[in-house]
């Protein structure tokens, strides 16, 4: 299961919120480039388990490396390594008090120290790909709902993540724009990006997905290729929750 | 009851420079004590006891004893200690900017409550250190938020300056009281320093909401 050229090798994780187990021996690798889909109840962990991968949430037990680097062991630069992962929320969390450009430069500037003109060059590029060239000057109180989540996906490119994780970013979007972020993460993917993806988007997963990843009250239940996950569920869990969504 | 102009008009000088005192005194006590609030705030959102413990205690004793008391502490005692003789406006701006950090702080707190923790774990998630994810994102954010409890500080703060006359500080207060001994007149000097304090407190309201208009635009 370790397999050597893991870029995210996650061990025997647990997490606890005062009695209430959240994550159980949670044990999971990702290759580079692989796009692993997290599916699940709601309450199962897979927020606490995304978060725990850029230490948002401390983890109460086991290992996590990424990249190399040991997350968890002492002496390891926290913030550093959160650089190293984008993160993409459901409430899209952008700066209201910036604009969607500064948004996007605010990190490559005041952690990377790049220029700004530099910086600003590479957010203008970000936003050509997301396709919103047009809105680099307004507030993101004017975007809607699709175009607030291209730029976070924006703004965590612009730190030039080697991984990106996904924390149901189209759960908090009307239907119409789901497709918008869809593809964008879609063309991420296609790039090489690596991606753990938390998403109730059953067509993503099975497109996009490497691989697919069964969540139920803090356990990994079952996991494999969408194919076979989505045709031929092996556990009983899997197959009840599967039919509820599909 | 007559009412005598005249004498308004003779100390009029001196009550405009005290006026110049009283505001150059509350703006310094201001800007001081909300700079010394932020960490005094800051001090008391710490995850660590031993800077916790410090800043609640600070804002205890200064929430709970009486301003005069505090600036006769600080003007016969603490400045004392430390210079060996005492110095009235200045002992008067640090019993003022003490004061201050003790209400701003909470100000400063509730406003960085106020911010979604969203705006934190966002700033976190791109790199930032937690200094750089308040300074960047969270306090540009609450500060907007605070203006009203700050502009309504700033007012308590200028008009409990007037209690600087007594321990001599040549403000509004202090020119009345000495017209008022000068003549043996009470209503013109405390009927003028009244007036004086309200146009102060009215110009600054008015201000303020005009700021407050202009931020959230
Ligand atoms: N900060 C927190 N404090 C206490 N309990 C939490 C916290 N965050 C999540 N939980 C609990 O952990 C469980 C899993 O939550 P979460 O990871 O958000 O699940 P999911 O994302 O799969 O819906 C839930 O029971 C939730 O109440
Ligand atoms: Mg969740």
């Amino acid at each position: 299961m370790m397999a050597a050229n893991a870029i995210i090798q996650v061990a025997n994780l647990s997490k606890a919120f005062g009695e209430n187990e959240v994550l159980r021996d949670i044990t999971v690798d990702v290759a580079p480039r692989e796009v692993l889909v997290v599916i699940g109840p709601s309450g199962s962990g897979k927020s606490t388990f995304l978060r725990c991968l850029n230490l948002l949430e401390q983890p109460s037990g086991g290992e996590i490396v990424i990249d190399g680097k040991p997350l968890l062991a002492k002496g390891t630069d926290i913030v550093a390594m959160r650089a190293e992962l984008g993160m993409v929320f459901q409430q899209f969390n952008l700066f209201p008090h910036l604009k969607v450009l500064d948004n996007i430069t605010l990190g490559p500037v005041r952690i990377r120290k790049w220029p700004v003109a530099k910086a600003r060059e590479k957010a203008m590029e970000l936003l050509r790909k997301v396709g919103l060239e047009d809105k680099a000057e307004v507030y993101p109180a004017s975007l809607s709902g699709g175009q607030a989540q291209r730029v976070a996906i924006a703004r965590a490119l612009a730190m030039e993540p080697k991984i990106m994780l996904f924390d149901e970013p189209t759960s908090a979007l009307d239907p119409e724009m789901v497709g918008e972020v869809l593809a964008v993460m879609k063309q991420l993917a296609k790039e090489g990006m690596t991606m753990v993806v938390v998403t109730h988007e059953m067509g993503f997963a099975r497109e996009v997905g490497d691989r697919v990843l069964f969540m139920e009250q803090g356990r990994i239940v079952e996991q494999g290729p969408p194919e076979a996950l989505f045709e031929r569920p092996q556990q009983e869990r899997t197959k009840a929750f599967l039919s509820k969504v599909l | 009851m007559d009412f005598r102009f005249d004498i308004i008009e003779d100390y009029f000088p001196l009550l405009m420079r005290g006026t110049l005192y009283t505001i150059c005194i509350s703006l310094a006590s201001i800007v001081i004590g909300s700079i010394l609030g932020l960490g005094v705030g800051l001090g008391k959102m710490s995850r660590f006891w031993f800077l916790r413990w410090p800043m609640q205690s600070y804002i205890n004793f200064f929430r709970g004893t009486p301003l005069l008391v505090q600036i006769f502490i600080v003007h016969f005692a603490l400045v004392p200690l430390f210079y060996g003789k005492t110095n009235a406006i200045a002992a008067g701006v640090i019993a003022l900017s003490l004061n201050a950090a003790a209400y701003t702080a909470e100000i400063y707190r509730a406003g960085i409550q106020s911010i979604d923790k969203g705006q934190t774990e966002a700033a976190l998630s791109i790199g930032m250190t937690p200094w750089q994810a308040m300074r960047f994102v969270v306090l540009p954010q609450a500060i907007k938020r605070m203006i009203p409890a700050f502009g309504n500080e700033f007012i308590v703060l200028l008009k409990d300056s007037s209690l600087l006359t007594f321990i001599t500080v040549p403000e509004i207060m202090y020119w009345s009281n000495a017209m008022k001994n000068q003549y043996i007149r009470v209503w013109e000097p405390f009927l003028t320093a009244a007036l004086i304090y309200f146009i102060l407190t009215y110009t600054l309201n008015k201000l303020l909401v005009w700021l407050e208009r202009k931020v959230q635009a």
